[in-house]
């Protein structure tokens, strides 16, 4: 029911005293508004870095090596070694838990300067062998032309695929890569794809767009590596949880090269299972902290409302007596005054909740015009969110009224109304 | 319609309780016009306020209309004063932000009137009192004999049985207070039991009947009839002290 004197007087109540309505408000404002941002924060940094390894198989595990901490079969410690193509297709016969296998080798290292020319054009970039199966644990997209298949593997074909900024530094603007040849440490390999990245991790540091990506088999060849791998990653069938899979590779691979079972050093291995609940957990954590945080400025504003409204009580006293001498119940008295408490609250807290969420919109058009190299994207709140906040909006302002409505009404109307004279 | 049978009140001032009634006995019947008079100290704005259910007491029994007024819920008791009472106070007691029909209107609001009649009706009280061009007015816009009158249209709208005034004239000039006077009795002529609170002799002397209180008892009840008599007794004692 809509009562339009309760109305009235609320508005006129508020108007009369402008700035300390102002004032009052301004707390929840400021409360729910910290609550938005933070909270909008919050959810970007997360979409920032789940953004990134989203797309990225969570069941997957790396493995390289490391030289030898302890002396084994005759083996001193402070051995290098290396994975070989017989590993590889061990795993592949014999551990059925592994669903993806793409080993990898590192090509010329890139700090000693330039090791990709084309013509007058050249730059450092880093250069891996590569199975075509990589690309079903780490995802990319062929901008142009296409990633690299099983043929290119079987043919030892000398093509290669690019990062963007591989395409930006070795190519003019108006010309198209595919099917153009770039030197590779001194071999040609036609370009077949402009390939970007969906993802933002990397092994062995440097950025993304800076990849060029040749068939394994070729890289084994052309550069004399023997049999050598450098580095591989597995996927774990699903159901199968990947750390277990990780530590039984290990195990097998020790054996396989004489290291001692207890060698913690020599296999470098890594698994994104770990990191991701790992994650998981940080932006809960973040979320968790958020409310506390803004609940806890939210109520110092609602605390604010009441302490405001036992001063316009104690103003208001006189007139309360009136009321109840003209037949005002005490249940009257009360609706009104939690009514105004809560229309206070509410008002104030959903322009902080507009502003917040304007604000955050703000941002994240700031954000979508900053690329995708940064770690805070869409700051955003749900709806649940939302309705959450303002749920704890309506309540804090029933809260903030109830106190100083029970002390108004405990006043007797005759005190109240003797107030002026005395 | 009212009857008090011994009532006895006390105020909890720090420690030691002040007793203010002591024993009231006091029969108004309906259509008097009666004026309670007493110095201050004397109890004879708290025995108004027990009379307007505005507050309560510690012993003895008071009637209103045949009801026992006693430990009433404050529900019970704002239903009651909007039906039977209606109150006018020294200070007016407008409500500030309300224009003087909205004033007016207020009782019938708390009775759940809809806004159109209860402002139409409103209307008319105001027009009884010679206020209808300042309806729209708020209450700083008025004067203090207007704002009375505006008090006085409030405590009529409800139909009352009883009027009850706190020092109505009491911050008013003598030509206004007059006025008022003059509305009251033409309101007690209308059938409704006024019974007023002054310490003016001649705003009392315009009454039926005058109840004087003295240190929380009724030291005397004078008769209209009596009152030039008493007019001069009362001088004599001035005199004296």
């Amino acid at each position: 029911m809509f009562d339009l004197d309760l109305w009235k007087e609320i508005i006129s109540a508020l108007k009369k005293n402008r700035l300390r309505s102002f004032m009052t408000a301004f707390g929840v404002f400021w409360g729910i508004f910290m609550l938005i941002i933070m909270s909008g924060a919050g959810k970007a940094l997360e979409n920032g870095i789940m953004d990134g390894i989203k797309s990225f198989a969570t069941n997957s595990a790396f493995f390289w090596t490391e030289r030898t901490s302890k002396p084994h079969k005759g083996f001193q410690r402070g051995r290098n070694w290396n994975y070989e193509n017989s590993d590889m297709e061990y795993i592949k016969a014999h551990i059925n838990d592994v669903e993806y296998l793409s080993p990898r080798l590192f090509g010329p290292n890139t700090y000693s300067g330039d090791n990709t020319i084309r013509d007058e054009k050249s730059g450092a970039f880093n250069i891996t062998g590569d199975y075509p199966d990589y690309f079903k644990i780490d995802p990319w997209t062929p901008v142009k032309g296409r990633l690299l298949n099983e043929i290119d593997i079987l043919q030892n074909r000398k093509v290669c695929i690019i990062g963007k900024r591989v395409e930006e530094v070795l190519f003019e603007k108006e010309e198209d890569p595919i099917g153009e040849y770039i030197k590779i440490n001194g071999v040609y390999f036609q370009v077949v794809g402009v390939v970007h990245p969906e993802t933002r991790i990397t092994f062995n540091g440097g950025q993304k767009n800076e990849a060029i990506m040749i068939p394994f088999s070729t890289m084994q060849r052309t550069y004399n590596m023997g049999d050598v791998v450098h580095f591989f990653s597995v996927t774990s069938q699903s159901g199968v949880p990947v750390s277990g899979l990780e530590n039984r590779l290990k195990e097998l691979l020790k054996a396989r090269h004489h290291v001692a079972p207890d060698d913690m050093q020599a296999i470098g291995s890594f698994n994104l299972e770990v990191e991701y609940i790992k994650y998981k957990g940080l932006f809960s954590g973040i979320q968790i902290l958020t409310w506390i945080v803004g609940i806890g400025t939210l109520l110092a504003g609602v605390i604010g409302v009441s302490n405001i409204m036992m001063v316009i009580i104690r103003e208001r006293t006189q007139e309360i007596g009136i009321q109840r001498a003209i037949g005002a119940t005490p249940g009257k008295v009360m609706l009104h005054i939690v009514t105004e408490s809560v229309f206070l609250t509410v008002m104030a807290g959903y322009v902080g909740l507009t502003l917040g969420v304007g604000l955050l919109e703000l941002l994240n058009m700031a954000l979508e015009s900053g690329g995708d190299e940064i770690f805070f994207r869409r700051p955003e709140i749900s709806f649940k969110m939302a309705v959450s906040a303002l749920t704890v909006l309506v309540f804090s302002g029933i809260f903030a009224g109830f106190i100083p409505a029970r002390r108004a009404v405990r006043i007797k109307p005759i005190d109240a109304i003797r107030e002026e004279k005395t | 319609m009212i009857s008090l049978n011994n009532v006895h009140k006390s105020y909890v001032t720090g420690n030691s309780p002040l007793h203010v009634l002591k024993g009231i006995d006091l029969e108004i019947g309906r259509g008097e016009f009666v004026s309670i008079m007493g110095s201050s100290g004397s109890g004879k704005s708290t025995l108004l306020n027990i009379l307007g259910i505005l507050d309560n007491y510690e012993e003895g029994s008071y009637y209103l209309n045949g009801t026992l007024i006693r430990d009433m819920s404050e529900k019970k008791a704002a239903k009651l004063r909007n039906d039977l009472l209606g109150f006018v106070f020294q200070s007016f007691n407008l409500i500030s932000f309300k224009n003087a029909m909205e004033n007016v209107a207020l009782p019938l609001y708390y009775q759940g009137v809809n806004r159109k009649k209860r402002n139409k009706i409103a209307l008319e009280y105001l027009e009884k009192m010679g206020l209808l061009q300042w309806a729209t007015h708020m209450p700083n816009e008025l004067s203090g004999g207007q704002k009375q009158r505006v008090a006085i249209a409030r405590s009529l709208i409800t139909r009352p049985k009883i009027i009850v005034a706190d020092e109505p004239t009491g911050a008013l000039d003598t030509t206004t207070s007059y006025e008022v006077m003059d509305i009251l009795k033409e309101i007690n002529e209308d059938g409704i039991t006024v019974v007023i609170v002054t310490h003016e002799h001649d705003i009392a002397a315009m009454t039926h009947k005058i109840v004087r209180l003295k240190d929380g008892v009724i030291s005397e009840i004078i008769k209209n009839g009596d009152l030039k008599e008493w007019k001069h007794q009362y001088r004599k004692e001035l005199e004296i002290a």
